[in-house]
Protein backbone atom coordinates (compact mmCIF):
# COMPACT_ATOMS: atom_id res chain seq x y z
CA UNK A 1 0.00 0.00 0.00
CA UNK A 2 1.22 3.30 -1.28
CA UNK A 3 1.48 5.19 2.03
CA UNK A 4 -0.88 8.48 2.30
CA UNK A 5 0.99 12.05 2.36
CA UNK A 6 0.37 13.38 5.86
CA UNK A 7 2.60 16.27 5.30
CA UNK A 8 2.63 19.62 4.26
CA UNK A 9 4.69 22.61 4.51
CA UNK A 10 3.95 25.67 6.38
CA UNK A 11 0.48 26.97 5.84
CA UNK A 12 0.14 30.79 6.34
CA UNK A 13 -3.03 32.41 7.85
CA UNK A 14 -3.43 36.64 7.88
CA UNK A 15 -6.05 37.02 10.30
CA UNK A 16 -7.88 39.87 12.42
CA UNK A 17 -7.34 41.96 9.14
CA UNK A 18 -11.35 43.50 9.59
CA UNK A 19 -11.11 43.19 13.37
CA UNK A 20 -7.80 43.68 15.02
CA UNK A 21 -6.84 41.29 17.90
CA UNK A 22 -7.47 42.82 21.36
CA UNK A 23 -5.01 41.69 23.83
CA UNK A 24 -5.31 41.45 27.43
CA UNK A 25 -2.86 44.26 27.54
CA UNK A 26 -5.88 46.49 25.93
CA UNK A 27 -3.16 46.80 23.06
CA UNK A 28 -4.69 45.76 19.57
CA UNK A 29 -3.12 43.98 16.34
CA UNK A 30 -3.94 43.95 12.68
CA UNK A 31 -3.18 42.08 10.55
CA UNK A 32 -2.18 39.35 12.23
CA UNK A 33 -0.24 36.23 10.54
CA UNK A 34 0.08 32.96 12.06
CA UNK A 35 1.64 30.25 10.62
CA UNK A 36 1.11 26.33 10.92
CA UNK A 37 1.16 23.03 9.75
CA UNK A 38 -1.61 20.36 9.18
CA UNK A 39 -1.23 16.38 9.01
CA UNK A 40 -4.44 14.05 8.03
CA UNK A 41 -7.60 15.15 6.47
CA UNK A 42 -10.17 17.10 7.99
CA UNK A 43 -13.58 14.86 7.90
CA UNK A 44 -16.48 15.62 6.01
CA UNK A 45 -18.33 17.06 9.09
CA UNK A 46 -14.94 18.47 11.02
CA UNK A 47 -15.08 16.56 13.75
CA UNK A 48 -11.30 15.20 13.37
CA UNK A 49 -9.47 18.18 14.49
CA UNK A 50 -6.51 17.80 17.09
CA UNK A 51 -5.16 21.02 18.11
CA UNK A 52 -1.09 20.55 19.03
CA UNK A 53 -0.26 23.54 21.11
CA UNK A 54 3.48 23.91 21.12
CA UNK A 55 5.78 24.79 24.62
CA UNK A 56 7.61 27.95 25.02
CA UNK A 57 10.27 26.71 22.69
CA UNK A 58 8.70 24.81 20.58
CA UNK A 59 7.29 25.47 17.12
CA UNK A 60 4.97 24.37 13.96
CA UNK A 61 7.36 21.23 13.15
CA UNK A 62 5.46 18.92 15.39
CA UNK A 63 5.89 16.03 12.82
CA UNK A 64 8.24 17.38 9.71
CA UNK A 65 11.71 18.04 9.95
CA UNK A 66 12.83 21.39 11.58
CA UNK A 67 14.34 23.73 8.48
CA UNK A 68 16.61 25.17 10.86
CA UNK A 69 18.16 22.38 13.13
CA UNK A 70 17.34 19.62 10.77
CA UNK A 71 16.05 17.33 13.31
CA UNK A 72 13.03 15.78 13.40
CA UNK A 73 9.42 17.17 14.19
CA UNK A 74 9.43 17.58 18.80
CA UNK A 75 6.40 15.51 19.23
CA UNK A 76 7.49 12.55 15.60
CA UNK A 77 7.06 9.59 17.79
CA UNK A 78 3.49 11.00 18.93
CA UNK A 79 1.75 12.51 15.94
CA UNK A 80 1.65 10.54 12.55
CA UNK A 81 0.02 7.81 10.67
CA UNK A 82 -0.84 4.95 12.74
CA UNK A 83 0.65 6.63 15.95
CA UNK A 84 -0.85 7.77 19.03
CA UNK A 85 -2.13 10.56 17.33
CA UNK A 86 -3.03 9.10 14.45
CA UNK A 87 -3.36 11.38 11.54
CA UNK A 88 -5.23 8.28 9.29
CA UNK A 89 -7.79 9.13 11.43
CA UNK A 90 -7.26 13.30 12.96
CA UNK A 91 -6.97 16.27 11.19
CA UNK A 92 -3.73 18.05 13.46
CA UNK A 93 -2.95 21.31 13.57
CA UNK A 94 -0.12 22.66 14.59
CA UNK A 95 0.35 26.50 14.58
CA UNK A 96 3.25 28.76 15.83
CA UNK A 97 2.11 30.64 19.00
CA UNK A 98 1.41 34.45 18.61
CA UNK A 99 4.96 36.00 20.10
CA UNK A 100 7.26 33.21 18.74
CA UNK A 101 9.48 33.67 16.00
CA UNK A 102 8.78 31.16 13.13
CA UNK A 103 6.41 33.24 10.93
CA UNK A 104 3.52 33.92 13.41
CA UNK A 105 3.33 37.47 14.33
CA UNK A 106 6.19 38.55 16.89
CA UNK A 107 8.71 40.76 18.00
CA UNK A 108 10.68 39.53 14.86
CA UNK A 109 7.99 40.35 12.17
CA UNK A 110 7.74 43.40 10.75
CA UNK A 111 5.66 45.79 12.15
CA UNK A 112 3.11 47.78 9.29
CA UNK A 113 3.24 50.96 11.00
CA UNK A 114 6.80 51.34 11.05
CA UNK A 115 8.33 49.23 8.03
CA UNK A 116 10.78 47.74 10.92
CA UNK A 117 10.48 44.83 13.04
CA UNK A 118 8.75 45.36 16.14
CA UNK A 119 11.20 44.48 18.71
CA UNK A 120 10.11 45.66 22.10
CA UNK A 121 7.68 48.06 20.90
CA UNK A 122 5.58 44.61 20.28
CA UNK A 123 2.99 44.29 22.79
CA UNK A 124 3.09 42.32 25.94
CA UNK A 125 1.38 38.83 25.36
CA UNK A 126 -0.66 36.54 27.12
CA UNK A 127 -1.90 33.07 27.10
CA UNK A 128 -4.65 34.13 26.59
CA UNK A 129 -4.13 36.05 23.67
CA UNK A 130 -2.09 33.28 21.93
CA UNK A 131 -5.43 30.87 22.44
CA UNK A 132 -7.72 33.69 21.25
CA UNK A 133 -5.59 34.32 18.02
CA UNK A 134 -5.90 30.45 18.10
CA UNK A 135 -9.60 30.16 17.97
CA UNK A 136 -9.62 33.20 15.04
CA UNK A 137 -7.52 30.23 13.11
CA UNK A 138 -9.89 27.49 13.56
CA UNK A 139 -12.55 30.12 12.34
CA UNK A 140 -11.22 30.50 9.37
CA UNK A 141 -10.63 26.81 9.01
CA UNK A 142 -14.38 26.46 9.37
CA UNK A 143 -13.46 24.34 12.19
CA UNK A 144 -16.24 25.04 15.34
CA UNK A 145 -15.78 22.26 17.44
CA UNK A 146 -11.88 20.20 17.95
CA UNK A 147 -12.06 16.58 18.92
CA UNK A 148 -8.75 17.55 21.24
CA UNK A 149 -6.87 20.28 22.10
CA UNK A 150 -3.20 18.69 23.29
CA UNK A 151 0.05 19.87 24.96
CA UNK A 152 2.59 19.89 27.31
CA UNK A 153 4.18 22.94 29.42
CA UNK A 154 3.07 26.17 27.84
CA UNK A 155 1.01 24.14 25.70
CA UNK A 156 -0.72 22.41 28.59
CA UNK A 157 -1.47 26.44 29.94
CA UNK A 158 -2.76 26.80 26.41
CA UNK A 159 -4.99 23.61 26.52
CA UNK A 160 -6.34 24.87 30.26
CA UNK A 161 -7.18 27.98 28.49
CA UNK A 162 -8.98 26.73 25.93
CA UNK A 163 -11.50 24.19 27.83
CA UNK A 164 -11.61 26.75 30.08
CA UNK A 165 -12.50 30.01 27.62
CA UNK A 166 -14.02 28.04 24.95
CA UNK A 167 -15.51 24.63 26.47
CA UNK A 168 -18.18 24.44 23.69
CA UNK A 169 -15.35 24.20 21.39
CA UNK A 170 -13.24 20.99 22.78
CA UNK A 171 -14.23 17.70 22.89
CA UNK A 172 -11.37 16.32 24.88
CA UNK A 173 -8.79 18.20 26.47
CA UNK A 174 -5.17 17.00 27.42
CA UNK A 175 -3.20 19.15 29.82
CA UNK A 176 0.69 17.31 30.06
CA UNK A 177 3.46 18.36 32.44
CA UNK A 178 1.76 21.72 33.24
CA UNK A 179 0.02 24.15 35.80
CA UNK A 180 -2.80 26.42 35.60
CA UNK A 181 -0.57 29.08 36.97
CA UNK A 182 2.87 29.82 37.04
CA UNK A 183 4.50 29.65 40.03
CA UNK A 184 6.98 31.79 42.20
CA UNK A 185 9.95 29.77 41.02
CA UNK A 186 9.63 29.37 37.82
CA UNK A 187 9.05 32.93 37.50
CA UNK A 188 12.08 33.72 38.79
CA UNK A 189 14.10 30.98 36.38
CA UNK A 190 12.29 33.37 33.75
CA UNK A 191 13.56 36.50 35.35
CA UNK A 192 16.66 34.90 35.39
CA UNK A 193 17.00 33.95 31.72
CA UNK A 194 15.40 37.70 30.43
CA UNK A 195 18.01 39.57 32.95
CA UNK A 196 20.63 37.17 31.20
CA UNK A 197 19.52 38.42 27.52
CA UNK A 198 19.09 41.96 28.32
CA UNK A 199 22.66 42.30 30.03
CA UNK A 200 24.56 41.14 26.87
CA UNK A 201 25.11 44.00 25.14
CA UNK A 202 24.49 42.90 21.43
CA UNK A 203 20.90 42.93 22.72
CA UNK A 204 21.36 46.58 21.80
CA UNK A 205 18.19 47.66 23.76
CA UNK A 206 15.98 44.66 21.79
CA UNK A 207 17.01 45.98 18.44
CA UNK A 208 19.53 44.23 17.83
CA UNK A 209 18.16 43.43 14.42
CA UNK A 210 18.53 46.32 12.78
CA UNK A 211 22.34 47.01 14.50
CA UNK A 212 23.67 43.31 12.66
CA UNK A 213 23.82 41.50 15.76
CA UNK A 214 22.45 38.93 17.98
CA UNK A 215 22.89 38.29 21.96
CA UNK A 216 24.19 35.25 21.62
CA UNK A 217 25.77 35.37 24.80
CA UNK A 218 22.61 36.36 27.07
CA UNK A 219 19.96 34.07 25.28
CA UNK A 220 22.73 31.16 25.44
CA UNK A 221 23.29 31.47 28.94
CA UNK A 222 18.97 31.68 29.48
CA UNK A 223 19.10 28.53 27.73
CA UNK A 224 21.50 26.75 29.63
CA UNK A 225 19.49 27.87 32.90
CA UNK A 226 16.51 26.88 31.81
CA UNK A 227 17.45 23.10 30.40
CA UNK A 228 18.55 22.27 33.67
CA UNK A 229 14.95 23.04 34.69
CA UNK A 230 13.69 20.62 32.04
CA UNK A 231 15.74 17.79 33.62
CA UNK A 232 15.83 16.07 36.98
CA UNK A 233 19.22 15.34 39.21
CA UNK A 234 19.01 11.63 38.61
CA UNK A 235 18.72 12.33 34.33
CA UNK A 236 21.50 14.73 34.91
CA UNK A 237 23.46 12.16 36.78
CA UNK A 238 22.84 9.38 34.96
CA UNK A 239 23.68 11.45 31.41
CA UNK A 240 26.82 13.15 32.84
CA UNK A 241 27.25 12.18 36.21
CA UNK A 242 31.17 14.10 37.34
CA UNK A 243 33.01 12.71 34.19
CA UNK A 244 34.69 15.38 32.43
CA UNK A 245 34.93 15.90 28.99
CA UNK A 246 37.84 15.11 26.67
CA UNK A 247 40.44 15.13 29.37
CA UNK A 248 41.85 12.68 32.41
CA UNK A 249 41.80 15.07 35.23
CA UNK A 250 40.62 19.15 36.08
CA UNK A 251 42.15 21.77 34.05
CA UNK A 252 42.18 24.36 37.31
CA UNK A 253 40.52 26.31 34.96
CA UNK A 254 37.18 27.58 33.95
CA UNK A 255 36.95 25.84 30.55
CA UNK A 256 34.32 23.53 30.22
CA UNK A 257 36.19 20.52 32.61
CA UNK A 258 33.01 18.91 32.86
CA UNK A 259 30.40 16.96 30.66
CA UNK A 260 27.28 18.77 31.77
CA UNK A 261 28.93 21.91 31.46
CA UNK A 262 30.27 21.37 27.64
CA UNK A 263 26.68 19.78 27.04
CA UNK A 264 24.79 23.02 28.41
CA UNK A 265 26.95 25.44 26.72
CA UNK A 266 26.26 23.45 23.16
CA UNK A 267 22.17 23.37 23.91
CA UNK A 268 23.13 26.99 24.51
CA UNK A 269 24.87 27.62 21.34
CA UNK A 270 22.65 25.78 19.35
CA UNK A 271 19.29 27.41 20.56
CA UNK A 272 20.63 30.69 19.42
CA UNK A 273 20.07 29.85 15.81
CA UNK A 274 16.97 28.65 15.73
CA UNK A 275 15.58 31.09 18.30
CA UNK A 276 14.53 34.84 18.72
CA UNK A 277 15.92 36.86 21.93
CA UNK A 278 12.96 39.24 21.90
CA UNK A 279 10.37 36.29 21.72
CA UNK A 280 12.04 34.79 24.26
CA UNK A 281 11.71 37.55 26.91
CA UNK A 282 7.84 37.77 25.39
CA UNK A 283 7.15 34.59 25.56
CA UNK A 284 8.33 33.81 29.56
CA UNK A 285 6.48 36.86 30.25
CA UNK A 286 2.98 35.30 28.95
CA UNK A 287 3.88 32.18 30.92
CA UNK A 288 4.61 34.31 34.05
CA UNK A 289 1.79 36.03 33.87
CA UNK A 290 -0.81 33.11 33.38
CA UNK A 291 -3.19 32.07 37.07
CA UNK A 292 -6.11 30.83 35.50
CA UNK A 293 -7.33 31.38 39.17
CA UNK A 294 -6.79 35.08 39.11
CA UNK A 295 -8.82 35.00 35.68
CA UNK A 296 -11.75 33.62 37.87
CA UNK A 297 -12.11 35.31 40.57
CA UNK A 298 -9.78 33.42 42.53
CA UNK A 299 -11.21 29.82 42.41
CA UNK A 300 -10.01 27.50 39.69
CA UNK A 301 -13.21 25.34 39.78
CA UNK A 302 -15.11 28.29 38.53
CA UNK A 303 -12.71 28.62 35.42
CA UNK A 304 -14.37 24.62 34.63
CA UNK A 305 -18.28 24.82 35.62
CA UNK A 306 -20.49 23.25 33.73
CA UNK A 307 -18.04 21.80 31.77
CA UNK A 308 -18.76 19.69 28.80
CA UNK A 309 -15.35 19.00 28.09
CA UNK A 310 -13.31 15.35 28.60
CA UNK A 311 -10.14 15.85 30.51
CA UNK A 312 -6.98 13.76 30.98
CA UNK A 313 -4.15 15.33 33.43
CA UNK A 314 -0.98 14.20 32.82
CA UNK A 315 2.12 14.85 34.88
CA UNK A 316 5.32 13.21 35.47
CA UNK A 317 6.91 12.38 38.94
CA UNK A 318 10.25 13.55 38.93
CA UNK A 319 8.99 16.79 36.79
CA UNK A 320 10.66 19.67 39.77
CA UNK A 321 9.34 22.58 37.04
CA UNK A 322 5.78 21.73 37.33
CA UNK A 323 5.56 19.05 39.78
CA UNK A 324 2.35 16.55 40.47
CA UNK A 325 1.08 18.73 42.82
CA UNK A 326 0.03 21.24 40.33
CA UNK A 327 -1.78 19.03 38.41
CA UNK A 328 -3.45 17.68 41.41
CA UNK A 329 -5.02 21.03 41.96
CA UNK A 330 -6.57 21.15 38.68
CA UNK A 331 -7.85 17.73 39.32
CA UNK A 332 -9.27 18.83 42.13
CA UNK A 333 -10.95 21.87 40.82
CA UNK A 334 -12.49 19.62 38.26
CA UNK A 335 -13.72 17.33 40.73
CA UNK A 336 -15.35 20.13 42.41
CA UNK A 337 -17.34 20.25 39.38
CA UNK A 338 -18.08 16.62 38.87
CA UNK A 339 -16.52 16.98 34.85
CA UNK A 340 -15.22 14.15 33.26
CA UNK A 341 -11.48 14.18 34.30
CA UNK A 342 -8.47 11.12 33.61
CA UNK A 343 -5.34 11.84 36.05
CA UNK A 344 -2.37 9.86 35.65
CA UNK A 345 1.37 10.70 37.08
CA UNK A 346 3.46 9.04 35.60
CA UNK A 347 6.56 7.32 36.93
CA UNK A 348 9.60 8.85 35.04
CA UNK A 349 12.93 10.29 36.39
CA UNK A 350 13.34 12.22 32.80
CA UNK A 351 12.11 15.09 34.63
CA UNK A 352 9.95 17.94 33.29
CA UNK A 353 11.25 17.03 29.33
CA UNK A 354 9.65 13.16 29.84
CA UNK A 355 6.61 14.26 27.67
CA UNK A 356 9.08 14.74 24.84
CA UNK A 357 10.64 11.62 25.16
CA UNK A 358 10.17 7.86 24.25
CA UNK A 359 7.93 7.26 27.84
CA UNK A 360 6.41 4.28 27.13
CA UNK A 361 3.56 4.46 29.93
CA UNK A 362 2.54 7.59 29.33
CA UNK A 363 2.02 6.68 25.74
CA UNK A 364 -0.29 4.21 26.71
CA UNK A 365 -1.99 5.90 28.90
CA UNK A 366 -2.59 8.57 26.14
CA UNK A 367 -3.38 5.83 23.41
CA UNK A 368 -6.08 4.67 25.83
CA UNK A 369 -7.46 8.04 26.68
CA UNK A 370 -7.83 9.33 22.80
CA UNK A 371 -9.17 5.78 21.64
CA UNK A 372 -11.55 6.31 24.43
CA UNK A 373 -12.46 9.48 23.70
CA UNK A 374 -12.62 9.44 19.31
CA UNK A 375 -15.35 6.29 20.42
CA UNK A 376 -17.42 9.06 22.58
CA UNK A 377 -16.84 11.28 20.08
CA UNK A 378 -17.95 8.55 17.45
CA UNK A 379 -14.65 8.88 15.37
CA UNK A 380 -12.84 5.88 13.21
CA UNK A 381 -11.41 2.95 15.75
CA UNK A 382 -7.32 2.65 15.42
CA UNK A 383 -6.51 0.43 12.60
CA UNK A 384 -5.03 -2.74 14.20
CA UNK A 385 -3.14 -5.46 12.56
CA UNK A 386 -6.08 -7.68 11.61
CA UNK A 387 -8.13 -5.00 9.93
CA UNK A 388 -6.83 -5.43 6.62
CA UNK A 389 -6.67 -2.61 4.81
CA UNK B 1 -3.71 -8.06 36.37
CA UNK B 2 -6.78 -6.72 33.55
CA UNK B 3 -9.08 -8.70 32.30
CA UNK B 4 -9.71 -9.09 28.75
CA UNK B 5 -12.75 -10.72 28.96
CA UNK B 6 -15.11 -8.16 29.56
CA UNK B 7 -17.97 -9.90 30.82
CA UNK B 8 -16.62 -11.74 33.31
CA UNK B 9 -16.16 -10.11 37.08
CA UNK B 10 -15.66 -10.76 40.13
CA UNK B 11 -19.16 -11.70 42.08
CA UNK B 12 -19.27 -8.91 44.42
CA UNK B 13 -19.09 -6.59 41.66
CA UNK B 14 -21.55 -8.26 39.61
CA UNK B 15 -23.91 -7.79 42.55
CA UNK B 16 -23.08 -4.63 42.63
CA UNK B 17 -23.63 -3.60 39.04
CA UNK B 18 -27.65 -5.33 38.81
CA UNK B 19 -28.19 -2.86 41.29
CA UNK B 20 -27.03 -0.27 39.11
CA UNK B 21 -30.09 1.35 36.95
CA UNK B 22 -29.20 1.82 33.39
CA UNK B 23 -27.92 5.07 31.96
CA UNK B 24 -27.06 6.33 35.57
CA UNK B 25 -24.45 8.42 36.51
CA UNK B 26 -21.80 6.32 38.93
CA UNK B 27 -18.73 7.31 40.77
CA UNK B 28 -16.69 4.03 41.58
CA UNK B 29 -14.20 4.52 44.59
CA UNK B 30 -11.65 2.56 44.76
CA UNK B 31 -11.84 1.03 41.15
CA UNK B 32 -9.00 -0.82 40.67
CA UNK B 33 -8.18 -1.01 37.21
CA UNK B 34 -11.49 -0.32 36.52
CA UNK B 35 -13.13 -4.24 35.52
CA UNK B 36 -16.52 -2.58 37.39
CA UNK B 37 -17.04 0.84 35.40
CA UNK B 38 -15.72 -1.14 32.18
CA UNK B 39 -18.48 -3.65 32.79
CA UNK B 40 -21.11 -0.86 33.26
CA UNK B 41 -20.02 0.72 30.24
CA UNK B 42 -20.87 -1.89 28.65
CA UNK B 43 -24.11 -3.43 29.87
CA UNK B 44 -25.91 -0.85 31.18
CA UNK B 45 -24.19 2.73 29.37
CA UNK B 46 -23.46 4.31 32.50
CA UNK B 47 -21.51 8.05 32.52
CA UNK B 48 -18.94 6.39 34.77
CA UNK B 49 -16.34 7.58 36.77
CA UNK B 50 -13.40 6.28 38.56
CA UNK B 51 -11.08 6.71 41.50
CA UNK B 52 -8.06 4.85 42.39
CA UNK B 53 -5.13 4.67 45.35
CA UNK B 54 -2.19 2.76 43.03
CA UNK B 55 -1.23 4.53 39.91
CA UNK B 56 -0.96 0.75 38.13
CA UNK B 57 -4.54 0.69 38.50
CA UNK B 58 -5.39 4.47 36.77
CA UNK B 59 -3.30 3.57 34.03
CA UNK B 60 -5.02 0.11 32.85
CA UNK B 61 -7.83 1.99 33.54
CA UNK B 62 -7.01 5.33 31.65
CA UNK B 63 -5.11 3.28 29.24
CA UNK B 64 -8.78 0.83 28.74
CA UNK B 65 -10.28 4.79 28.09
CA UNK B 66 -12.14 4.81 31.41
CA UNK B 67 -12.34 8.24 33.58
CA UNK B 68 -10.29 7.56 35.85
CA UNK B 69 -8.03 9.56 38.68
CA UNK B 70 -5.36 9.01 40.87
CA UNK B 71 -6.64 9.88 44.25
CA UNK B 72 -7.49 8.63 47.58
CA UNK B 73 -10.59 8.02 49.46
CA UNK B 74 -9.77 9.37 52.71
CA UNK B 75 -8.87 12.82 50.91
CA UNK B 76 -10.30 13.25 47.61
CA UNK B 77 -13.87 12.63 48.25
CA UNK B 78 -14.03 16.04 49.90
CA UNK B 79 -13.45 18.04 46.80
CA UNK B 80 -16.60 16.68 44.85
CA UNK B 81 -20.35 18.50 44.71
CA UNK B 82 -22.87 17.34 46.98
CA UNK B 83 -25.50 15.31 44.75
CA UNK B 84 -23.22 15.08 41.67
CA UNK B 85 -23.69 11.21 40.94
CA UNK B 86 -26.98 8.53 40.82
CA UNK B 87 -24.38 6.19 42.50
CA UNK B 88 -21.68 6.35 44.71
CA UNK B 89 -19.82 2.60 44.62
CA UNK B 90 -17.23 1.90 47.58
CA UNK B 91 -15.84 -2.18 46.73
CA UNK B 92 -14.19 -3.80 49.17
CA UNK B 93 -12.04 -0.74 50.39
CA UNK B 94 -14.08 0.96 52.98
CA UNK B 95 -12.12 -1.35 55.46
CA UNK B 96 -8.61 0.06 54.23
CA UNK B 97 -9.84 3.68 54.74
CA UNK B 98 -8.42 5.72 57.85
CA UNK B 99 -11.86 7.24 58.59
CA UNK B 100 -14.81 4.82 57.49
CA UNK B 101 -17.19 7.17 58.79
CA UNK B 102 -16.27 10.07 57.12
CA UNK B 103 -16.06 8.35 53.82
CA UNK B 104 -19.48 6.86 54.14
CA UNK B 105 -20.65 9.96 55.06
CA UNK B 106 -19.46 11.77 51.69
CA UNK B 107 -20.53 8.71 49.54
CA UNK B 108 -24.03 9.55 50.31
CA UNK B 109 -23.44 13.02 50.05
CA UNK B 110 -21.71 12.80 46.35
CA UNK B 111 -24.19 10.14 45.21
CA UNK B 112 -28.22 9.95 45.61
CA UNK B 113 -27.36 6.36 46.81
CA UNK B 114 -24.30 4.40 47.58
CA UNK B 115 -23.20 0.85 47.14
CA UNK B 116 -20.87 -0.46 49.53
CA UNK B 117 -19.61 -4.35 49.54
CA UNK B 118 -16.80 -5.55 52.68
CA UNK B 119 -15.47 -8.25 53.90
CA UNK B 120 -17.77 -9.81 57.38
CA UNK B 121 -15.98 -9.98 60.28
CA UNK B 122 -18.63 -12.14 61.97
CA UNK B 123 -18.54 -14.74 59.50
CA UNK B 124 -17.93 -17.64 61.62
CA UNK B 125 -14.72 -19.08 60.40
CA UNK B 126 -13.34 -15.66 61.09
CA UNK B 127 -14.94 -16.06 64.39
CA UNK B 128 -13.54 -19.47 65.05
CA UNK B 129 -10.13 -18.68 63.86
CA UNK B 130 -9.89 -15.74 66.69
CA UNK B 131 -11.76 -17.73 69.33
CA UNK B 132 -10.55 -20.90 69.19
CA UNK B 133 -7.40 -20.76 66.98
CA UNK B 134 -6.30 -17.82 68.66
CA UNK B 135 -4.78 -15.88 65.53
CA UNK B 136 -5.93 -13.09 63.10
CA UNK B 137 -8.45 -14.89 60.06
CA UNK B 138 -6.99 -15.07 57.30
CA UNK B 139 -9.23 -16.24 54.24
CA UNK B 140 -9.78 -15.88 50.84
CA UNK B 141 -11.49 -12.38 51.55
CA UNK B 142 -9.16 -11.55 54.34
CA UNK B 143 -5.91 -12.75 52.30
CA UNK B 144 -3.01 -10.84 54.33
CA UNK B 145 -1.48 -11.56 57.58
CA UNK B 146 -2.40 -8.83 59.95
CA UNK B 147 1.63 -7.74 59.65
CA UNK B 148 1.08 -6.85 56.18
CA UNK B 149 -2.85 -6.34 55.69
CA UNK B 150 -4.34 -2.68 54.09
CA UNK B 151 -7.49 -3.92 55.72
CA UNK B 152 -7.28 -1.16 59.08
CA UNK B 153 -10.88 -1.07 60.44
CA UNK B 154 -12.62 -4.32 59.74
CA UNK B 155 -16.49 -4.75 60.85
CA UNK B 156 -19.23 -7.25 60.83
CA UNK B 157 -22.29 -7.01 59.17
CA UNK B 158 -24.05 -5.98 62.81
CA UNK B 159 -21.30 -3.13 63.05
CA UNK B 160 -22.41 -2.05 59.57
CA UNK B 161 -25.87 -1.62 60.19
CA UNK B 162 -25.13 0.40 63.11
CA UNK B 163 -23.34 2.91 61.82
CA UNK B 164 -25.82 3.28 59.05
CA UNK B 165 -28.47 4.15 61.48
CA UNK B 166 -26.41 6.57 63.34
CA UNK B 167 -25.71 8.52 60.27
CA UNK B 168 -29.28 8.46 59.15
CA UNK B 169 -28.36 6.06 56.22
CA UNK B 170 -31.60 3.42 55.05
CA UNK B 171 -30.50 0.10 53.76
CA UNK B 172 -32.41 -0.20 50.52
CA UNK B 173 -30.70 -3.82 50.11
CA UNK B 174 -28.23 -5.67 51.76
CA UNK B 175 -26.32 -9.01 50.19
CA UNK B 176 -25.25 -11.32 52.39
CA UNK B 177 -22.71 -14.09 50.14
CA UNK B 178 -21.44 -17.07 51.22
CA UNK B 179 -18.29 -18.93 51.20
CA UNK B 180 -20.01 -20.50 47.78
CA UNK B 181 -20.90 -17.61 46.05
CA UNK B 182 -24.52 -18.59 47.15
CA UNK B 183 -26.28 -14.91 47.76
CA UNK B 184 -29.64 -14.00 50.10
CA UNK B 185 -31.11 -11.20 50.86
CA UNK B 186 -30.72 -10.21 54.24
CA UNK B 187 -32.65 -9.57 57.07
CA UNK B 188 -32.91 -5.41 58.46
CA UNK B 189 -30.43 -6.28 61.23
CA UNK B 190 -28.69 -9.53 59.33
CA UNK B 191 -28.28 -11.34 62.22
CA UNK B 192 -28.26 -14.61 60.40
CA UNK B 193 -26.12 -13.01 57.80
CA UNK B 194 -23.87 -11.36 60.34
CA UNK B 195 -22.45 -15.32 61.40
CA UNK B 196 -22.93 -16.86 57.82
CA UNK B 197 -21.63 -14.24 55.08
CA UNK B 198 -17.97 -14.42 54.34
CA UNK B 199 -18.78 -10.83 52.24
CA UNK B 200 -21.83 -7.98 52.23
CA UNK B 201 -23.55 -5.76 49.34
CA UNK B 202 -25.29 -2.83 50.47
CA UNK B 203 -27.83 -0.47 48.57
CA UNK B 204 -28.14 2.77 50.65
CA UNK B 205 -29.39 5.86 50.48
CA UNK B 206 -30.13 8.70 52.78
CA UNK B 207 -33.19 8.63 54.95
Amino acid sequence: MAKAKTTSPDIIAHLCVDEPLRLASGAELSPVTVVYQTHGTLNANKSNAVLVCHALTGDQYVVNTHPVTGKPGWWSEVVGPGLIIDTDRFFVICPNVLGACMGTTGPKETNPDTGRPWNLEFPVITIDDMVRLQAKLLDHLGIEQVFCVIGGSMGGMQVLEWAAKYPERVFAAVPIATSYRHSAQNIGFHEVGRQAIMADPDWCEGDYLAQGKIPHKGLSVARMAAHITYMSEASLHRKFGRRLQDRDQVAYSFDADFQVESYLRHQGSTFVERFDANSYLYITRAMDYYDLAEEHGGELANAFRGTPVRYCIISFSSDWLFPTAESREIVHALNAVAANVSFVEIDSDKGHDAFLLDEPEFHEVLTGFLDGAAAHRGLPRRKTAGDGV
Amino acid sequence: MISKTRHAIRLDLQIIADMVEPGSRVLDVGCGDGALLDHLATTKQVDGRGMELSMEGVRAAVSQGLSVIQGDADIDLEDYPSNAFDYVILSQTLQATYNPRIVLENLLRIGKRAIVSFPNFGYWKARVHLVLGGRMPVSSTLPHQWYETPNIHLCTIKDFVILSRLLGITVVQGIAVNADGDTRTMSAMGRRANLFAEQAVFLLERD
